[in-house]
């Protein structure tokens, strides 16, 4: 799995980091995505999941 | 059933909001939800639009760019004016809310960038000594209070006014103003009013938050040089509106839901560790934002078997969408240990709450030292006799008397 964020879509709302921590964190300059763990395994990948699912602004993807 | 009473069934008109019972949607609305996306008529005219009330639609519609904040909306989904309705061309500069992408993008994140879930966490303590203040006024009071005017309203007033820079002794009338604009009940002519008065009151601060400059958003925000004053004053005056009401009315609620469900109530106290779930089913069970998310479909669209045409409303009934049974098991009963993922109560799609991170730790904080400070919390009067604010943009209680 290869996490992928599109920053020019996402709407700072947090919910990536609120989901899956350890995958993704948000910048300090405007609370835009940054993947930590772009190849996230077992518990974390499963909340990545989740996390892309959540994304309101269908930010995220995994490829 | 004549053919009248099926076409009725098949297009109400308007979306209920009379509820029977405190915590539970109008039972009018969750029968409509036996289809997720329908047609329904709206006010004053009786145009006709569209009603989700299904959760997936929901979401489906709320992260579709066809469907936009960013006209001028005349009808409502109910016999009041709804908060999105405008007489005139009014939304005053740098009220996001009311912006589309791009322009929406551009403005919202000037402010997100203070709204992350670090910086929340880190604001925490911060959060945590304005809750033990409060709550140390009330012990000092007495052994009885208002919660709302002792706690609820006090504590997200004070977080946000700090944030922002606006001083939080001006809190009577930006309170005020901000009640009149989310009431549905007054005269159009009033509410707008309110919103002249809050949006003169936050621009009325800019000049000086760019001459001496503290650490606080409105004085970053005056020194961004691509934000006019305008646009400063319509940012400060969305975040006010919006930090302050919402949170509150989740802490009365709240209460009120936690003290009529003394099991749940029992399970919190001897778990603390459910907190943090426990307050997405609050967000769940009561969904406050229960006026709907409104939206103009821009551009035809096909959802689910449907035609939405250009020009036609879009009403998302959150309230409805979050007691999905098709997502949530049991969806009218409130489980603190429930798995809530995906509710929509700060809503989806680009407009989704950028406060939510805030509103989150000021709630689990607030929440926690509430009942830890007040073992014997209880109400002061019969539940039946505490006001509903059923015609408020946003649901609540506008007193709660408590007892300890
Ligand atoms: C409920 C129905 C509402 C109606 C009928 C309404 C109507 C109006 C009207 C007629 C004006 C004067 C416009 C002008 O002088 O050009 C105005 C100004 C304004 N309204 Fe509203 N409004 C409503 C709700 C709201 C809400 C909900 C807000 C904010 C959340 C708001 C914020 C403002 C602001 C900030 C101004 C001043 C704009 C400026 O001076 O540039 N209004 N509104
Ligand atoms: C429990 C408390 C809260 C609830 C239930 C809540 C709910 C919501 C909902 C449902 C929306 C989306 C409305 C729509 O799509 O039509 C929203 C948007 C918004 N909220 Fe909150 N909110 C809460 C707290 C806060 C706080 C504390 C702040 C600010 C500090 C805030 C600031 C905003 C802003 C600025 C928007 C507009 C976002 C945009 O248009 O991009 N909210 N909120
Ligand atoms: S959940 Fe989506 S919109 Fe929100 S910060 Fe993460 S990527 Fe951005």
């Amino acid at each position: 799995m290869r996490i992928v964020a599109d920053r020019e879509r996402c709407m700072s709302a947090g919910m990536c980091a609120l989901t899956a921590p350890e995958v993704f964190d948000q910048d300090d300059e405007d609370g835009r995505v940054l993947v930590r763990e772009s190849d996230p395994e077992a518990e974390a990948a499963l909340r990545a999941a989740d996390a892309i699912e959540l994304c309101p602004s269908g930010a995220l993807a995994a490829r | 059933m004549t053919a009248i009473e099926t076409a009725a069934e098949e297009t109400p008109h308007g979306m209920p909001y009379h509820r029977e019972t405190r915590h539970d949607p109008p039972a009018a609305l969750m029968a409509l939800q036996e289809r997720p996306l329908r047609r329904m008529t709206y006010y004053p005219d009786g145009a006709e639009g569209w009603l989700v009330t299904g959760h997936a639609a929901s979401r489906k519609v709320l992260a579709d760019p066809r469907f936009v904040t960013g006209e001028q909306f005349v009808r409502s989904p109910t016999d009041q004016p709804h908060f999105f309705v405008s007489s005139s061309r009014h939304v005053p500069p740098g009220f996001f809310f009311f912006f589309d992408p791009p322009e929406h993008t551009r403005l919202r994140r000037k402010v997100t960038g203070v709204f992350t879930l670090k910086r929340m966490n880190e604001l925490g303590d911060r959060v945590a000594d304005i809750v033990d203040e409060r709550i140390a006024a009330m012990k000092a009071a007495g052994n009885a209070a208002d919660l709302v005017r002792e706690f609820a309203l006090p504590v997200p007033s004070l977080v946000i006014c700090e944030m922002l820079g606006v001083p939080y002794a001006d809190r009577d009338h930006f309170q005020r103003t901000s009640s009149d604009i989310f009431d549905q009940a007054l005269p159009i002519e009033r509410r707008d009013e309110a919103g002249a008065e809050l949006f003169g009151y936050v621009l009325g601060l800019v000049p000086a938050k760019r001459s001496d400059p503290e650490d606080d958003l409105l004085s970053s925000l005056a020194a961004d040089p691509d934000l006019t004053d305008e646009e400063v004053g319509g940012i400060g005056m969305i975040l006010l509106l919006a930090g302050h009401e919402t949170t509150a009315n989740m802490f009365g609620l709240g209460t009120l839901a936690l003290l009529e469900h003394p099991d749940e109530l029992a399970r919190l106290r001897a778990e603390p560790g459910l907190m943090t779930g426990a307050v997405e089913e609050l967000l769940r069970f009561l969904t406050v934002a229960h006026a709907g998310m409104m939206r103009i479909v821009k551009e035809d669209a096909e959802i689910d078997g449907h035609l939405l045409r250009a020009g036609e409303y879009l009403t998302v009934a959150p309230h409805a969408a979050n007691r999905d049974p098709a997502r949530f098991e049991r969806p009218g009963e409130l489980d603190l240990g429930r798995n809530t993922q995906g509710h929509i109560a700060f809503g989806h799609g680009v407009h989704q709450c950028v406060g939510q991170q805030l509103a989150r730790v000021e709630m689990r904080i607030g929440f926690a030292k509430l009942l830890e400070a007040f073992p014997d919390l209880r109400l002061a009067v019969p539940p039946e006799e505490i006001a509903l604010r059923t015609d408020m943009f946003i649901y609540g209680v506008d007193s709660l008397p408590v007892s300890w």
